[in-house]
């Protein structure tokens, strides 16, 4: 029998503390789970939603086909002899469809929607006329509706921001409370098996080779727990109802695409955090044993 | 290996014994008698660490106990083998698996067949297997002796280790206590049994200390 195998027995394996672990390792790693989730999606909205409000105005062009292109020319005119504003810029399909895409998902075909051309305006510091501006539109380009709209969106960014950072406070608080737990369990295990540390002792047995028998039972229960709370997590995120159109906050929680390969790292971390607690634990409640 | 200059010892209650010297030298083969609570536990614990003396000084492999590193008392104990009164083991862990431990728990290389050897040597081959809670209490006090040889140590502490036993299984430990000491092991074995010291005389230069009234005394050669 090698060392190796040998500190895999030495620490029984049993005990409450085994199951405190594993459950709330579990039970942690499901809920960090959705604060990752909450975190990657509402930074995403930000991200938009900010993007949107940088292009402090819009004109909207609704306009027959066949004319579209002699208005969005004519609308440009307008535009570049109206003093206030640096530049105009006519949105492609993609820009429209990117912009659209927070609000209402990404799989809707655009292209079979009767969408109004947009045409991005930046302003100077001072910004144009707005009230001369729409009348000029209104004489020269009826279709067109000069629309500075974006502003109502700046407290969403806001919120979506401040979203964001509770979930990364919440991975935090999930984070201490774990390497708390461990902490705590660390102690009852060391404080439950007294006997077998004065057996190891009595054979010469380091501190090191002691502590990492019971820290390697330790983090592994620890990061079975979390493996299992993270795929219940993912598991439940995937099966949110994806809402067609609506709030995009809530059916939209989650990972797309190979951001599903994050919430993977929540095991391995737990179990890293697992093994610093309970070993940082060891030693200290060892020095304290003679 | 074990050198106790002007060594005191108290637990609390006033001193158990007080200015003892002793050496353990290689090779020594030493019984340490008294009156039941008179601190023959107490002395053994000293000698391997267990115990820091009250007063006076205790060096073990020429190293000075009260200054020595917890890495270094393991490594000290690495080479002290030791059969405490209260036999403790691994309980979950089978008797063969607490006999290979000093060798196991310290990265040290384990042969199967040195451990069944001397496992048949104490009358366990048949219990290699057994869970230490279903064992006897001579059966304990011969694991524990196994599994405190078992890494060939250069001193062997044995406190009581026959208390349990018959006469023939006692004749055939302190056999076995008189082999490895005739290979190098200095042994110090805490004993009442007079004709067990008397049976180790018989084959070997053994001296016999003894505590009482507060002293370490070595005793007559009546014994
Ligand atoms: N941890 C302790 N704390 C306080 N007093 C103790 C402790 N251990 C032992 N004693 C006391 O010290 C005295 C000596 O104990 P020790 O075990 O060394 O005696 P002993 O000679 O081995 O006795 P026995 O022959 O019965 O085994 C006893 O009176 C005992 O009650
Ligand atoms: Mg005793």
């Amino acid at each position: 029998m090698s060392a190796r195998e040998i500190s895999r027995l030495v620490v029984p394996r049993r005990g409450q503390s085994v199951w405190l672990i594993s459950l709330s390792a579990g039970a942690m790693a499901f809920l960090a789970v959705f604060a990752l989730a909450l975190s990657v999606t509402s930074a995403q909205l930000a991200r938009t939603w900010s993007a949107a409000l940088a292009q402090t105005a819009t004109v909207r062009l609704a306009a027959p086909p066949e004319e579209m292109e002699a208005q969005t020319a004519i609308v440009l005119e307008v535009l570049r002899t109206t003093p206030g504003i640096e530049s105009a810029h006519v949105m492609v399909p993609d820009e429209q469809a990117a912009l659209l895409e927070a609000w209402l998902g990404p799989d809707l075909p655009l292209d079979a929607l009767p969408l109004p051309r947009l045409i991005e305006i930046t302003e100077t510091s001072e910004g144009p006329d707005r009230q001369g501006l729409r009348l000029r539109l209104a004489a020269e380009a009826p279709g067109a509706v000069f629309d500075d709209h974006t502003r109502w969106r700046r407290p969403l960014a806001e919120a979506a921001g401040r979203l964001r950072s509770f979930a990364l406070v919440s991975l935090g608080l999930i984070g201490g409370v774990t390497a708390a737990i461990i902490v705590l369990a660390a102690s009852a295990a060391l404080a439950s098996n007294g006997q077998v540390i004065r057996v190891l002792r009595l054979v010469g047995a380091r501190d090191r080779f002691i502590a990492r028998a019971f820290v390697r039972q330790i983090s592994l229960r620890a990061g079975l727990g979390a493996l299992v709370g993270t795929a219940l997590g993912m598991g439940a995120l995937a099966a949110l109802p994806q809402a067609g159109g609506g709030v995009h906050l809530l059916s939209g929680l989650g990972f797309a695409g190979a951001g599903w390969l994050l919430p993977l790292v929540i095991p391995p971390l737990a179990m890293v955090l697992a093994w610093a607690a309970s070993l940082t634990t060891a030693f200290q409640v060892l020095r304290g044993v003679t | 290996m074990i050198v106790f200059e002007d060594v005191s010892h108290d637990y609390g209650g006033g001193p158990l014994f007080r200015d003892v010297s002793a050496r353990l030298e290689k090779g020594s083969f030493h019984f340490l008698t008294g009156p039941s609570g008179a601190g023959k536990s107490t002395f053994l614990k000293l000698c391997y660490g267990e115990l820091l003396p009250s007063a006076g000084k205790i060096s073990l492999m020429n190293k000075d106990v009260n200054t020595l590193s917890r890495d270094a008392l393991a490594e000290i104990r690495q080479r002290i083998g030791v059969v405490h009164q209260d036999c403790q083991f691994l309980d979950h862990l089978s008797v063969e698996q607490n006999v290979a431990l000093p060798l196991s728990a310290t990265g040290r290389p384990v042969a199967e067949s040195d451990v069944s050897d001397l496992l048949e040597w104490v009358g366990l081959a048949k219990r290699a297997d057994a869970l230490p809670p279903t064992l006897s209490g001579g059966e304990r006090q011969r694991a524990a002796l196994a599994r405190a040889i078992i890494a060939a140590p250069n001193v062997l502490l044995a406190d009581e280790p026959t208390g349990n036993l018959d006469w023939d299984m006692s004749q055939r430990l302190m056999s076995l206590m008189i082999e490895l000491n005739k290979m190098g092991t200095a042994v110090l074995v805490a004993t009442h049994d007079l004709q067990l010291i008397r049976f180790a005389k018989s084959q070997i230069n053994a001296r016999v200390l003894r505590i009482s009234r507060r002293k370490l005394q070595v005793a007559g050669a009546d014994l």
